[in-house]
């Protein structure tokens, strides 16, 4: 009887644990908050906040300007030694693959400091000096209003961490925002030919 | 001989889990990876096995009913362990209030409670198998998490996480160890002589 009745009980646990962990991976295909963020925003587009930002220029801008045009984000600080500068390459890359759409003012590329304080425009135009920006199509932009990152970052997704050498470290992305304003989907910082790919069926459709 | 924590075991339980939950404590140790699962976690899951020394006598014996041979608790400990184990419920315990509150009644409840329960009535078997697969789960996810090249939690760094890996390397190593001196020098006579099932007029 009572082997029946545990029985019983460790099946029951068995099946609650399995649909509980399910339910936590998203059916088992997200076990990594990073992974999660990107199956999410597949499935339901995150609405991007209307914020403002200063641009490189020093010219202010608020987010819904961009509504009509895809943009492709990612978020930076200049005085990142290692990762963003490769990360600035592959946006001056997709300069090149998207002339295209870059031209007739269907695109445009956006990166966005976490930074604010330090990033001035005057660093954010060092910045796309150095990361051999074309000229055509890229905004170095910081948000400027109090809460303005927090809900940046909280919109789409992004989790910044001191990295203990007196930078931060961060799930760098490559993120592609629709005509509407919102997060439709997330691509590796180092897979720019995915993301170029994906933006050019999109336009064309 | 028994101590002061087990003649008085809720209070011990109860000032333990207040001073993991002071902001200072709790905030040192979901700093890191490392602390947050080899030292936060399992302080937890012992504040839960001392609270098990406060079950009183008639609910042990009802627990015991459907407990046969210390299964279901262990069944129950594992799969609320599995859940803590996913790199998400990390980063969600450290940026989610609520998920955090979760951590901090679950753990003690759902894993240290039931396993402690259990632990007296399992046999040399179920002990056995139990202890092969939690060194084998140091062993598995240590590996993981020194090879793994990208961070699995966002809100951690990646030479914390490969510190992780080397740490539960090292205490699989030394579980191992530990279970295999008993296996060769220990004595087992005490664990059939304890084991509740075999008196239990229940059966």
């Amino acid at each position: 009887m009572r082997m029946l009745r545990s029985l019983l009980a460790s099946l029951a646990l068995l099946l609650a644990g399995g649909v509980t962990l399910s339910a936590a991976t998203d059916r088992f295909q997200a076990f990594t908050t990073e992974s999660a963020r990107r199956l999410a925003v597949r499935q339901h587009p995150a609405e991007i906040p209307d914020v403002a930002l200063q641009l490189q220029s020093g010219a202010n801008i608020r987010f819904a300007d961009f509504r009509g045009k895809w943009l492709l984000v990612d978020f930076i600080y200049t005085r990142c030694p290692t990762y963003c500068r490769a990360l600035g390459g592959e946006f001056a890359q997709l300069q090149d693959r998207l002339a295209g759409p870059l031209a007739h003012g269907k695109l445009q590329l956006l990166s966005i400091s976490f930074d604010p304080n330090h990033d001035t425009p005057r660093q954010l135009a060092a910045y796309l000096q150095r990361s051999r920006d074309r000229g055509a199509g890229w905004f170095a932009s910081r948000p400027v209003e109090a809460d303005a990152l927090e809900r940046l970052e909280r919109a789409f997704g992004i989790t910044v961490i001191p990295d203990g050498a007196g930078g931060y470290t961060h799930n760098a992305a490559i993120h592609l925002v629709d005509p509407r304003g919102r997060l439709v989907a997330i691509f590796d910082a180092d897979d720019p030919r995915l993301a170029g790919r994906v933006l050019l069926q999109n336009v064309d459709r | 001989m028994t101590g002061y924590w087990q003649r008085h075991p809720i209070d011990v339980s109860a000032c333990a889990f207040l001073v993991l939950l002071a902001p200072p404590v709790k905030h040192a140790l979901e700093a890191s990876m490392t602390a947050q699962m080899l030292l936060q976690i399992p302080l937890l899951v012992g504040v839960g096995c001392l609270l098990s020394r406060a079950i009183p006598a008639r609910a042990r014996a009802i627990a015991a009913d459907w407990n046969d041979r210390g299964i279901t608790g262990l069944v129950l400990a594992s799969v609320a362990s599995a859940f803590w184990m996913l790199p998400r419920t990390l980063d969600a315990a450290v940026t989610e209030p609520l998920i955090d509150a979760a951590k901090y009644f679950s753990v003690p409840l759902l894993i240290g409670l039931p396993f402690a329960l259990s632990w007296p009535r399992m046999g040399f078997i179920v002990r056995g198998v139990f202890l092969v697969e939690f060194i084998a789960t140091f062993f598995r996810l240590g590996w993981l998490y020194l090879i793994w090249p990208e961070r699995l939690c966002n809100v951690y760094l990646l030479d914390d996480q490969q510190r992780l890996g080397q740490c539960m390397l090292l205490i699989g190593a030394a579980l191992f160890l530990a279970v295999a001196a008993k296996l060769v020098w220990g004595r087992f006579d005490s664990l059939v002589a304890s084991h509740p099932t075999s008196t239990s007029p229940t059966r």
